[in-house]
């Protein structure tokens, strides 16, 4: 894992030099929590990258390295009734909510012991019993459905859930984020939407800038056609992200209408894994985002407050270098699904095919 | 047994099923405080209110959007569509999403999700408003389509619909919404994947669904009493799941059939309807199967080229004697 980290030395003429004090809100047990997690989404990542380059997984792979701050810290807070919907960057988000990692990696690999049986791959991951509720592969186009689902948690009766609905800022120019948004807007105003909009500004749509895709480049403020209130976060600090999203959840399930959180961040692995040349950025734009690696943030808070060592962070690393290999071999030898299930799921009885 | 319309039983059905569970309910374009633009959705809003029935934005995209999301979570959403023309726009959301979520998700989600609304054309709607997609939505796996002609299938099919686990698309004949015919005021559903005898005969197969069934029915008449010409009709009523066995069997009886729809014929039900009869009754066969269908253009305005572009009772004639080998 390459992470970039500022010596001590740095840190503290850093401290010195009129920064603002931070003054902590999350514990140090769960910011080594929050750590540990996104570690574990590192390296998996860092796994499928491997794999999909020795050919062994196929289709599209987008990976989520630059970004885990935000799913982290986001999903951190989540409650029993509550339910996640993202496109297709989706492998972190599973793995937070708890599915398997050997399960989203034998996905990945087109076994018949994947998380959704070898039939989705990557772009379309579930696992509902963790309230995943996917995994799309068209972009913008999971945008209603979460804004439905939303609606279903204050329509059927006692649920207390909310939506966290993930979107990359490449979906705010599609229509159906602007016909989901509005329909949120309009059912929030009753209290029939609890849905928590995270926009995953990582300020590219594939290749594309955001000043080239749109005249208006503050993205979140398109929210504001919609009546749905907003705020930004510094996606690559995870105590930030963590204590918008303890504050928005709250909101969001105590009045039954949508909120946006716009979370600033940079992809700093590819968009997919097979964009290799990325002609539409520089080496240096990239070796720049490296330096606010949200590991490496996380890892320099973790040392100054003394909450671990550099030797319990190497043992964390390896903990989750070794959970990584092991979805892989246990990926790798699983066994192809069985051709019979290539008919099934497609109607809730069997039979009906043509 | 009471007489009711078309779009009664179509009301009826799933004001009968809001009333027996609180997960259903209706969303779409002017459907509530307007009644609806075929008044198909009239008087449900002061039964059962706002958050049951609701009106939507003109975004249809969105709204299906949502209720496939809704359906996903528990509820089992009518979405109208004010015309199939306008479902272009959601077509992504159909396709993409309600049709394969339960697949790519291993199973795991289900889109129990009906829509709804009038197809085809008829009244001059032209170009952008006149689609008979039966073809276009029973092409994709995971969708079920069905095309009640009659009041009593209408009802049974809604009813049916609403509590079938998966996306059912309900293309409504939309020119049929004033006919009537007889719905028992007791509980019944009509299954899908089955076709209907609407009239027995022993020289001819005349299949067909929609509002072209009774157009069969009254030609069928016609061939009776002025060519001496006992015509047997079918109507498919479900598109996808299909009745493959009931149309053979006619067909093993009369050894001649005739396919007629309202859609264009280029990778159209009436082409998949002549594939089944020739894969599974090709030796009974005693002439290809004839296809009666719209013309190949998009609907026109006119009324005299309306009435071209569609099939009618000489084409269907004309279709029959050349299957009887009895003039070109």
């Amino acid at each position: 894992m390459a992470t970039t980290r500022n010596s001590k030395k740095q840190r503290s003429a850093a401290a010195t030099n009129g920064d603002k004090p931070h003054v902590p809100q999350v514990s140090p047990e769960q910011l080594l929590e929050l750590y540990r997690k996104m570690v574990l989404v590192r390296y998996f990542e860092e796994a499928c990258q491997t794999a999909f380059r020795q050919g062994k997984v196929g289709g599209y792979l987008h990976v989520y390295i630059g970004q885990e701050a935000i799913a982290t810290g986001l999903l951190a807070t989540i409650q029993p009734d509550d339910r996640v919907i993202t496109a297709y960057r989706d492998h972190a988000h599973v793995l937070l909510l708890g599915s398997d990692p050997k399960a989203v990696m034998a996905e990945l690999y087109g076994k018949g012991t994947g998380l959704v049986k070898g039939k989705g791959g990557s772009m379309h991951l579930f696992d509902v019993e963790h309230k995943f509720w996917g995994g799309y592969g068209i972009v913008g186009g999971h945008i209603p459905l979460g804004v439905g689902m939303a609606y279903a948690q204050r329509y059927l009766p006692d649920n207390t859930g909310i939506t966290q609905l993930y979107l990359g800022d490449g979906a705010i120019h599609n229509g159906a984020f602007h016909e989901g948004a509005n329909l949120a807007g309009l059912w929030g105003r009753e209290g029939l939407n609890p849905c928590l909009f995270v926009l995953e500004n990582n300020q590219y749509g594939m290749g594309t800038s955001i000043e080239r895709a749109t005249a208006n480049t503050d993205l979140i403020s398109k929210f504001d056609s919609y009546a749905i209130p907003r705020e930004s976060v510094d996606g690559m600090d995870i105590e930030a992200v963590y204590e918008a999203a303890v504050r928005l959840t709250e909101r969001v399930r105590e009045t039954g209408s949508p909120f946006a959180l716009e979370a600033m961040t940079y992809r700093i692995a590819p968009h997919g894994a097979a964009d290799f040349l990325e002609k539409y950025r520089s080496k240096d734009e990239v070796r720049e985002a490296r330096k606010r690696d949200p590991i490496g943030l996380t890892e320099t808070k973790l040392l100054d407050r003394d909450i671990v060592s550099e030797d319990e962070i190497t043992k964390i690393r390896q903990e989750y270098q070794q959970l990584a290999a092991d979805a892989v071999k246990f990926a790798e030898e699983s066994p192809e699904p069985p051709l019979e299930e290539l008919l099934t799921d497609v109607y809730a009885e069997p039979e009906a095919v043509g | 047994m009471p007489v009711i319309t078309y779009r009664e039983a179509i009301k009826s059905a799933m004001a009968e099923e809001m009333e027996r569970d609180d997960r259903v309910v209706v969303m779409g374009e002017d459907i509530g405080l307007y009644g609806g633009t075929h008044l198909v959705t009239d008087g449900l809003l002061d039964r059962f209110g706002p958050k049951r029935v609701m009106d939507t934005p003109i975004a249809e995209g969105g709204f299906t959007g949502a209720a496939i999301g809704m359906a996903m979570a528990g509820m089992r959403p009518i979405v109208e569509m004010m015309t199939w023309n306008f479902s272009f726009q959601a077509a992504d959301q159909i396709i993409q999403n309600a049709a394969k979520i339960r697949y790519f998700s291993g199973g795991q989600a289900s889109v129990p999700l009906v829509i709804r609304g009038p197809n085809g054309g008829g009244v001059q709607l032209s170009a952008q408003h006149t689609h008979s997609l039966e073809g276009f939505y029973g092409h994709f796996p995971g969708l079920k389509v069905v095309a009640p002609a009659t009041p009593y299938d209408a009802h049974g099919m809604m009813i049916e619909a609403i509590r079938d686990p998966d996306p059912v698309l309900i293309l409504e004949a939309g020119a049929l919404y004033g006919t009537k015919g007889d719905v028992p005021e007791e509980e019944y559903t009509v299954p899908f994947g089955k076709s209907r005898i609407a009239r027995e005969g022993t020289d001819i197969t005349l299949i067909g669904y929609g509002r072209q069934v009774n157009l069969l029915l009254k030609t069928a008449e016609k061939l009776a009493s002025n060519e001496g010409v006992d015509a047997e009709v079918i109507d498919l009523r479900s598109i996808r799941p299909f009745d493959t066995e009931t149309i053979v069997d006619s067909v093993k009886k009369t050894n001649r059939a005739v396919v007629i729809e309202e859609q264009w014929r280029w990778f159209s039900v009436a082409s998949e309807v002549a594939a089944h009869l020739q894969e599974h009754a090709f030796d009974y066969l005693d002439a290809p199967v004839e296809r009666v269908s719209g013309a190949e253009v998009p609907a026109p305005y006119a009324r005299n080229l309306e009435i071209a572009a569609f099939p009618g009772e000489d084409d269907i004639i004309d279709a029959v004697n050349r299957v009887l080998y009895r003039r070109s």
